[in-house]
Parts: structure tokens; C-alpha cells; sequence
């Protein structure tokens, strides 16, 4: 029982968090500016954050994960960091030339008031940025939100720095993905071009945390959003925002700057948010729903319908990340599960607001903003569950009372598949019916009787 | 060996009234070392004769982590030794950090060992308790004794009080005590009796009433303190007195801060609404 500690009874806390859900924002930014191509990730902080979440996210992504750090000492902390960013930017613009650095900040950086935009403007008055060169940042103070408010700022700050409005409007849509796995970006790209739509989707890791093994290395793998394109968001016909969490910050932030109008939608987990994604980048583009992304629809909706027995009244735990969570929660509702406890790190009361929607019809179902998973523990420990769904960290849980797990969100640190196959899209939805159908079925197989053992199911 | 801080607004006179008095103590024959605490790094000019000596974060800066000793502190008048955390220039980086650097540096390089065989270190702060770093001479272990510099202007009691809510917070933790309040006046109306007043309320007393004169001012100009430039002065002996009463002191409190009201009382009592 490796969390035998965990007490039965619920007591409130306030000033406690055990076993959180959720990391730090830079985690966040970090990811998102790999999502940029030929751009490398600037940690301004001491050495052991960057190292920290270049390894989390390698262990997430199997992948390297190319980043620098400004490597502040006693004298930078006490200083201020601008003479250790100065001589990073010179250093990497000389040693690994990327298009652009993408300064994120830290908490020491942000504690001690360190003005990045004043120190990158030093920068260009220096000379130390190359024509055609960029720096770009933004402030991800780990004490405020989580990983996915890192994750919304560089995001925004990729608005903030690149978006412009050529006065013309181009034929194209943007999509802000948000923290998807690179599998489920190149499937809702996919999607949008066999609907017959141009799309720049901003940020994009794919084939860059899933490039293939070539017998090459790569230091800026071939994928990630483009300069030029992201300097085209702004004369896009709108902004498709998916997740409130990690994508609404950019879109409004476009629609300021360059009138362009946007939509927040959840992010395309399951039946219902996939037909939301599909209609609205219908109407936006103008275009007709294709006859092969119907059946794709169809065979989804066929296998629910073939398995809905197994799925009814099954209770279900989540945690992970809140917009991760909405969409997943509707989605075992369409499947007539019962997601009875939701709990995400991130703190936002839009959290809650948004749950109360999506678990309308399962009164008994708990959810907590800003919660830990030692809370999520607790509710199981007084009232089972038959599946628990979230990041590895639930494999504690999972193996202490005894629960079907299944892994989806971030980060997976012990299995693989997340990374080459989707859960967006109505493709994704299907994988996730199966991987939910697996583990109900195995344990059903596992614990029934002998004489209820079946042979077809 | 009696470590000491110095705290009260800015501008009111800390850094002259250390100087002075330290080096009242050195003429009286004990060994005193001054540590300023302030970014600006001028706590030690009077007693450098306005020789700069190069800062300890300075240093830290420029020769990482392996400082001399001898690097940074300078002997100054009457034997007196002088150190100067220095910090960064004002609007960037974090001076609260810097002095937290430089005290635990100044540790580890032995400055306030036996060997030295110290009578007294003065810490001399930069005006408000601000932040952590600013608290850190009076941490566990640090000064044990806090003389706070005050005078009959609103602002400065206002400040004063508002360390004593610093120390009360130390104090419950650790050892330090507050010593009393120096007054450096500055001709206000009745200022005497309303600083002993205030000074009774805190519960502490005031250590002695520095006036105001101009060969203060006339001595710094010179780089210098009072008892070095003018030993016959009558200020001169002011600051002996003051150094004096410190060296025999023997009341040490926590103190007990006014609500803001309870402030404004005393000033409507004691001056400027008469």
C-alpha cells in the first residue's frame, strides 16, 4: 500500500496540497514554444528549472528537448538578470541560430523583478538580434495557475509578437490546439484538410516531439507553427480557440490586436465536442462536411452503440488538466458512464462553472478546481469507483484500491501510444472506447465467476 | 561581542549617527565593525575618510564565490573595520537577496569570528523593513539588539513603528530585543517629550536626544564624523553621550506597536495641533 497514509475521512485544508495535480508554468511555455518551428525554449532562471522540465517533458514525449537557461547565480539573483539574458541571446544566436528564442521566466526571475521586455529591447539596440531574427517571451511565474497557464501565456505571446494585420484577409483558419499531444495536432490538421480547409495552427509539435528516427539527428526537428505563418494570423478569417484553459488567452488577445474573430470550443474529445469542432469549421471556412469524416462519425457511433451495456452506470474518476477534463467528462456522459469525481490542479472557477454544465444529469458527481489527487483518493476511498482515468500519478491510486486506470493527460511517464495515436477527433473517440472497453472487460474477465466467464462479449 | 542594528526611515540620519557613534566607542578603546547594508554603499564613508572600499557583492560579482576577507573590508578611524554589502543599481534586481548574500558570505569568510576579537558589529539598514532581506540582520543568530533612529516628524515615527511590527515578529523567534530610540532632531515642536512619549508607549526608551547642529553636516562635507573632525565640539560629546548610554544599556524589550490611531493621538497631543 504505498499510499496507506491517505485517511479516510475528509478534513478541509487550505494551506495543504498533497500530491498535486498540476506543475509549473514554464512546463507549459516550454512546450508550447516547441510547438514553434526552428525556435528554442529560453529558461531566464537558475540552472535546475530548465533542467526539470526539459526532463519531464522528454519522459512525457520520449523525445530530446532542446532548451538553454540564462544559469543565474547568487550575483545574478541579487543583480538582476539582464547581463546573463544579454550574453544568452548573443551565445545562442551565434552557437545553435534558431529563428526565434522564446524567453520564458521562472520564479526566482519573477520574484526579483526582472523587465524582459526592457532587457530584450536592450538587445535589439545592441545589435544582438540578427535581421529576421526574433526573441519573444512571456512571464510564467510558477506560484500563479499551473503548467497550462504557461502553456496559454507563450501562446499569447506568440499573438503578442508576431501577429500582424496585412489588411487583406487571407483564405485561412486558425487553430489554437491547446495542450494536445502532437498526434492529436496532426489529427485535427487532418480533419481541417479533408474538409477542404487551410489552417495555421499555432503552436504545433508535431514532428517535433513525435519526428521519426531517421539515423539523423535534427537539433530543430522539420515541424512547429512557421514565422511566416504565424505573421499571417492576423488577416485569418477567425480563430478556432480549443479549451478555455490554454487557449482563450491567445484568441482574445488576436481579436484585440487584429480583429479576428474567434470561438472557444472544448477541446475535440469524444462524440459531441467533435461534431462542435467539425460544424464550426464549417461555418467558419464555408466549406460542406465531407462524406468520409460522416463515416468516420458513423463507425464511432456504431461501435458505442454495439457496446453501450458495458459502459452503463460505471463510476468514474478523472484528474488532469481542466480542459482535458470537460471534454473527456462529456464524453463518458455520451457513453452513459457516470464520471463521478473530476479533479484538476489548475486553479479557476471557470473549472467549476463549466463541469456544472457538462455533469448536469449526475447529481452525486464531485469536482474540484485547485484540488490535489490526495482529495480524488479519499472520495474513492468512501465511495468506489470502477475506472480511474488521468496521468501516471494515478498508478498509485489505481494499484492501492484496486481500479481498472487508464492513462490520458499529462504527463504519461511509464506507457507509450500518446504520442503516435490521437484521442481528438472521432478517430480519438474510438480509441478511447477501446481503451475503456479493454479495461472494464479485463476486469471483468479478471473477478467474474467461472460459470459467468464468457467467451464472446 | 554585541551585534547591533540600526533601522528607521530613510534620510533621517542613520548612516551619520552609526558613524558617530562607532566612532565615539573605538575613542573609548572598544573594537567595532560596521557592516552598511544599504545597495548605495555609503554606511562607511565617514569612517573611511570617504575611501570607498569595494562592496562585498561587488566582489561576488566580479570574482565569484571565492571573496577574501581582506577584499572587502577596510580599516577605518580609530581601528574601526568597515564593510559594505553594496547591491544592485536602483530599479533592478533585488537588493533584499543581496544583503541576505553578503551577511551569509561575511559569515562564511570568519568577519565576526573570535580571532577578531570584536567589541561591538553594527549593522546599518536601509530605511523600511521591506522585505525578508531587509530582516536579515536581525534573524536568528544576527543582531541581537535594535536601536531604532527617529525623530518628531510624522513620516519617521510612522516608520518606526512600523520596524517595531518587524522586530515583534523576530523577537517571538529568536533573541532580538529592541534597545531604545535614538532621536535625531529635527527641531520639532515639542520633540523631546513626544519621542519619550512614543518611546514609553512602545515600551522601550529613548537612548538620547541627538540635536540638531550644523557642524554635523559641516564634518560629513569634510568625510569625516564629528569626533574625528572636531574632537572639542560640543556635538562631539553628544554622540560620546549616545555611545555611552548604548554601551551601558541594559534595557531590552519587545516592543509593543501602536495601531495607527493610537499614532495620530500622540501627535495631536503632543505638537502639531497645538
Amino acid at each position: 500500500m504505498l499510499l496507506r497514509h491517505t485517511d479516510k475521512e475528509i478534513k478541509e485544508r487550505s494551506a495543504l496540497t498533497v500530491n498535486p495535480a498540476k506543475t509549473c508554468q514554464p512546463i507549459g511555455a516550454m512546450y508550447a514554444a516547441l510547438g514553434i518551428h526552428n525556435c528554442l525554449p529560453h529558461s531566464h532562471g537558475s540552472q535546475g528549472c530548465c533542467a526539470y522540465h526539459r526532463s519531464t517533458l522528454t519522459r512525457h514525449y520520449k523525445e530530446p528537448v532542446m532548451a538553454s537557461t540564462s544559469s543565474f547565480t547568487e550575483g545574478a539573483s541579487v543583480f538582476g538578470g539582464q547581463a546573463n539574458l544579454l550574453e544568452a541571446i548573443q551565445y545562442i544566436f551565434t552557437v545553435y541560430n534558431p529563428d526565434v528564442i522564446a524567453v520564458h521566466t521562472t520564479c526566482l526571475s519573477e520574484v526579483i523583478g526582472d523587465d524582459i521586455p526592457q532587457i530584450l529591447a536592450r538587445a535589439r539596440e545592441d545589435g544582438e538580434i540578427p535581421e529576421g531574427k526574433y526573441v519573444i517571451h512571456c512571464n510564467t511565474p510558477s506560484f500563479v495557475g499551473s503548467h497550462v497557464t504557461g502553456f496559454a501565456n507563450m501562446v499569447k505571446g506568440m499573438v503578442h509578437y508576431f501577429a500582424e494585420s496585412g489588411g487583406k484577409k487571407l483564405d485561412q483558419i486558425n487553430i489554437i490546439p491547446g495542450w494536445v499531444e502532437p498526434s492529436d495536432m496532426r489529427e485535427i490538421k487532418r480533419l481541417a484538410r479533408e474538409m477542404g480547409v487551410t489552417t495555421v495552427m499555432f503552436p504545433d509539435t508535431s514532428d517535433v516531439l513525435d519526428a521519426p528516427l531517421t539515423g539523423r539527428h535534427q537539433f530543430y526537428p522539420k515541424g512547429g507553427v512557421t514565422v511566416k505563418e504565424l505573421q499571417s494570423i492576423g488577416d485569418s478569417m477567425g480563430t478556432i480557440a480549443l479549451g478555455h484553459f490554454a487557449s482563450s488567452a491567445a484568441a482574445e488577445a488576436l481579436d484585440a490586436k487584429c480583429n479576428v474573430p474567434y470561438e472557444i470550443l472544448d477541446i475535440p474529445y469524444g462524440l459531441l465536442a467533435t461534431d462542435r469542432f467539425i460544424d464550426t469549421l464549417r461555418r467558419m471556412a464555408k466549406v460542406e462536411v465531407p462524406e468520409s469524416i460522416n463515416a468516420e462519425r458513423g463507425r464511432l457511433v456504431d461501435a458505442i452503440s454495439d457496446m453501450q451495456s458495458y459502459f452503463y452506470g460505471k463510476r468514474v474518476a478523472l484528474f488532469g488538466d481542466p480542459d482535458q477534463l470537460v471534454a473527456l467528462s462529456e464524453f463518458l456522459v455520451t457513453l452513459n458512464m457516470r464520471p463521478v469525481y473530476v479533479v484538476t490542479g489548475t486553479p479557476g472557477k471557470k473549472f467549476e462553472e463549466q463541469m456544472s454544465r457538462v455533469l448536469e444529469e449526475i447529481p452525486e458527481a464531485k469536482f474540484k478546481q485547485a484540488g490535489d489527487i490526495y482529495l480524488l483518493h479519499q472520495w474513492i476511498k468512501n465511495e468506489p469507483v470502477d475506472l480511474l482515468m488521468g496521468n501516471t500519478y494515478g498508478k498509485f491510486i489505481a494499484r492501492d484500491e484496486d481500479i481498472p486506470f487508464i492513462r490520458i493527460g499529462f504527463p504519461i511517464l511509464d506507457r507509450i501510444g500518446h504520442s503516435y495515436f490521437p484521442t481528438v477527433g472521432y478517430i480519438g473517440a474510438l480509441r478511447l472506447v477501446e481503451k475503456i472497453l479493454g479495461a472494464i472487460m479485463d476486469r471483468q474477465d479478471r473477478d467474474c465467476p467461472e460459470e459467468s466467464f464468457e467467451l464472446v462479449m | 561581542m554585541r551585534k547591533i542594528a540600526i533601522y528607521g526611515k530613510g534620510g533621517i540620519g542613520k548612516s551619520t549617527t552609526t558613524q558617530n557613534t562607532v566612532a565615539a566607542l573605538a575613542e573609548m578603546g572598544k573594537k567595532v565593525m560596521v557592516v552598511g547594508c544599504d545597495p548605495k554603499a555609503d554606511s562607511t564613508r565617514l569612517l573611511l575618510g570617504g575611501l570607498a572600499q569595494k562592496s562585498v557583492l561587488d566582489t561576488l560579482r566580479d570574482e565569484g564565490e571565492d571573496v577574501d576577507l581582506d577584499a572587502v573590508m577596510r580599516n577605518g578611524f580609530s581601528g574601526t573595520l568597515c564593510v559594505e554589502s553594496g547591491g544592485p543599481e536602483p530599479g533592478v534586481g533585488c537588493a533584499g537577496r543581496g544583503i541576505i548574500t553578503s551577511i551569509n558570505l561575511l559569515e562564511q569568510l570568519g568577519a565576526f569570528e573570535e580571532d577578531k576579537e570584536l567589541d561591538y558589529v553594527f549593522y546599518d539598514v536601509l530605511g523600511d523593513v521591506v522585505c525578508g532581506g531587509f530582516a536579515m540582520p536581525i534573524r536568528e543568530g544576527k543582531a541581537q539588539e535594535i536601536y531604532i533612529v527617529v525623530s518628531g516628524e510624522m513620516m519617521a515615527m510612522y516608520a518606526a513603528n512600523n520596524i517595531c511590527k518587524g522586530i515583534v515578529k523576530y523577537a517571538e523567534a529568536g533573541g532580538v530585543r529592541l534597545g531604545g530610540l535614538i532621536c535625531n532632531s529635527r527641531k520639532v515642536d515639542n520633540e523631546r517629550q513626544m519621542i519619550e512619549e512614543l518611546a514609553k508607549r512602545l515600551g522601550t526608551q529613548m537612548i538620547h536626544f541627538v540635536p540638531r547642529d550644523n557642524m554635523v553636516q559641516k564634518a560629513e562635507i569634510n568625510r569625516k564624523t564629528v569626533i574625528d573632525y572636531d574632537p572639542g565640539h560640543p556635538q562631539a560629546d553628544e554622540y560620546r553621550t549616545l555611545a555611552k548610554r548604548i554601551d551601558e544599556n541594559d534595557m531590552f524589550v519587545i516592543p509593543k506597536p501602536l495601531s495607527i490611531e493610537a499614532l495620530e493621538n500622540l501627535l495631536i497631543e503632543f505638537g502639531i495641533a497645538n
